[in-house]
Order: C-alpha cells, then structure tokens, then sequence
C-alpha cells in the first residue's frame, strides 16, 4: 500500500446509506473451477478465523449451493472482507441482507 | 518433483531446474500482466493514496478474473467505487506476493540445477497467493471447467494447450502441497 503523506479527505461516498442503517451486508462467496477446495477452506480459516469444521462447511457450500454468506456486518465491514478475499483470489461480492 | 515440508524456519521447497524455470516464467508474466499500476493511472496524487480513476471491470478476462466486481448490478454504482478505492492496492499486493515468490527463487542454484529455498511462515502466505493468482491467470486463459482433466487428456499432444494444461496441473499440485503444508 502507498503511505505517501497526501492532503486528501478519504472519505468514502455513502451510497443510500440512510436507507440500509439498520440492515446488515452480506460477503458472499461464489462457486470457481480454479479455486481449489482445501485452499478456500484455508483462506475461510486465515480471514475469518473459523475453526476448520465452519470453513470446511463454507466452502462445501461454495462448491455444491454455487455460492455462500461467509460473513454478516456493517457495509464498511463487508468490503474489507471482500478486499481481502479478493486478494487472496476468492470471486467475493458484497451484498445487502433482503 | 518439487518437495514442499515444513521445517523448523518455516517451509522447505524444492523445485527441479525446469520447474523453477517455469515458475519464474510465470511469476514475470503475471508481473507484466499487472502492469505498472501507479504510475500510468491518471492523477498522480489519488494514485498516491491507493485510488484511481479506473471504475470499470477490465476487458481483459484475466483481470476481471483477479480484479472482480465486488457487488451485483442491483447495487448501482457501487462496483465502481469499490474499484477506485481498493484496485490499486490489490494489484501492489499481487505485485509485491509475485516479488516474494521471484526473490525465493532468486538463490544460487542446487547442484542439480533446481532451486532449494526456506521460506518464512509469512512469505508462504504470499507464495499462496501468486500461486494462485498465476493459477488463475492460466484457468482463465484455459477457459477451465470443472472436468478440466478429461478435456485435457483429449487434447492432440501437439495442440499448444498441452503445456498449458500441464503447467495448470503442476501448479495445481505445488499449491496443494501448500496449502496442506501449512494447515
């Protein structure tokens, strides 16, 4: 990441955030050929800190279901969630609970 | 055949002369395929910060597969945010992992030609991540499915997919080994 000291506001545009206050986001994972099974569990354990039974169940959901909730939380939280399941190669998307 | 163990200082790999050469190979490619990021992204202060102006998926396959939409179109505008606030440091993270893997193998050689490296518990985490990174660069390219392997041993052993495929395979068992490795 870049560190150089810039006087620039970082603040990120709330979209209709008045309409979505009170509703929780959603990080959602979805089904890839690539990805392999024993990888994803393993990034469910390292970016969540789930016990490998929860990763391995995630995961088998990904694969069989073609996607799964992963975690639930703020906006804010998601997207980093999301960030760094795609850094790590995961097809992630947030999403709003409805 | 490559070897990865776990060892006292982290993990052990070995790679043959032609594995290593094939790995480094690929580790420049992906390097090529990210690109420059900051200095070619428009306006040099946002691009200071980690942000671009670049709020669209990319048209290359390869770099809508690692750099993804993070939310449906139900959501409006907000892929494109997502892009201009975190691309950049997602593509200076693969980067840097691809940087890791390519110092790892940047030791003199084994008698035999290959590569003998210990790499530390937190450089694995990014040897994971380029290798998958690379592996999905080539699924993609490959336009892999689920049964990959049928459709790989059907393939005329001259088609130039071939090496493709086994490149892919042997990736595939390297990070398996990983993965395995670390757990």
């Amino acid at each position: 990441m870049s560190s150089a000291p810039a006087p620039v506001e970082l603040d990120r545009p709330e979209i209709e955030e008045h309409r979505s206050a009170d509703r929780p986001w959603l990080a959602i994972v979805w089904n890839d050929p690539i990805n392999l099974m024993s990888y994803v569990t393993y990034v469910f354990q390292t970016v969540f800190g789930y016990p490998k039974v929860k990763a391995e169940k995630l995961m088998l959901d990904v694969h069989h279901k073609g996607r799964a909730v992963v975690a639930s939380g703020t906006r804010e939280e998601m997207e980093r969630d999301v960030e760094i399941l795609h850094s790590y190669g995961l097809w992630a998307t947030v999403k709003r609970d409805d | 055949m490559s070897t990865v163990e776990k060892v006292e200082k982290g993990v052990r790999v070995e790679l043959e002369a032609e594995e290593a050469a094939l790995m480094r190979a690929l580790m420049e490619q992906l390097l090529e395929l990210l690109g420059e990021g900051p200095a070619k992204d428009g306006d040099g202060l946002l691009a200071s910060v980690g942000i671009t102006e670049e709020a669209t998926r990319p048209e290359d396959p390869v770099l809508a597969r690692l750099f993804p939409d993070a939310y449906g179109d139900e959501e409006g505008g907000a892929a494109g945010e997502f892009r201009r606030y975190t691309e950049m440091g997602l593509r200076d993270g693969k980067r840097e992992a691809a940087g890791t893997v390519l110092a790892g193998l940047a030791g003199p050689p084994t008698a035999a030609g290959g590569v003998e490296t210990v790499i530390s518990d937190a450089d694995a985490q990014a040897w994971l991540r380029a290798l998958n990174d690379v592996r999905l660069a080539l699924g993609t390219r490959l336009d892999i499915s689920e049964e990959w392997y049928e459709e790989a041993a059907r393939l005329d052993p001259r088609d130039p997919r071939t090496a493709m495929f086994a490149a892919y395979d042997w990736l595939t068992m390297l990070q398996e080994s990983l993965v395995r490795t670390l757990w």
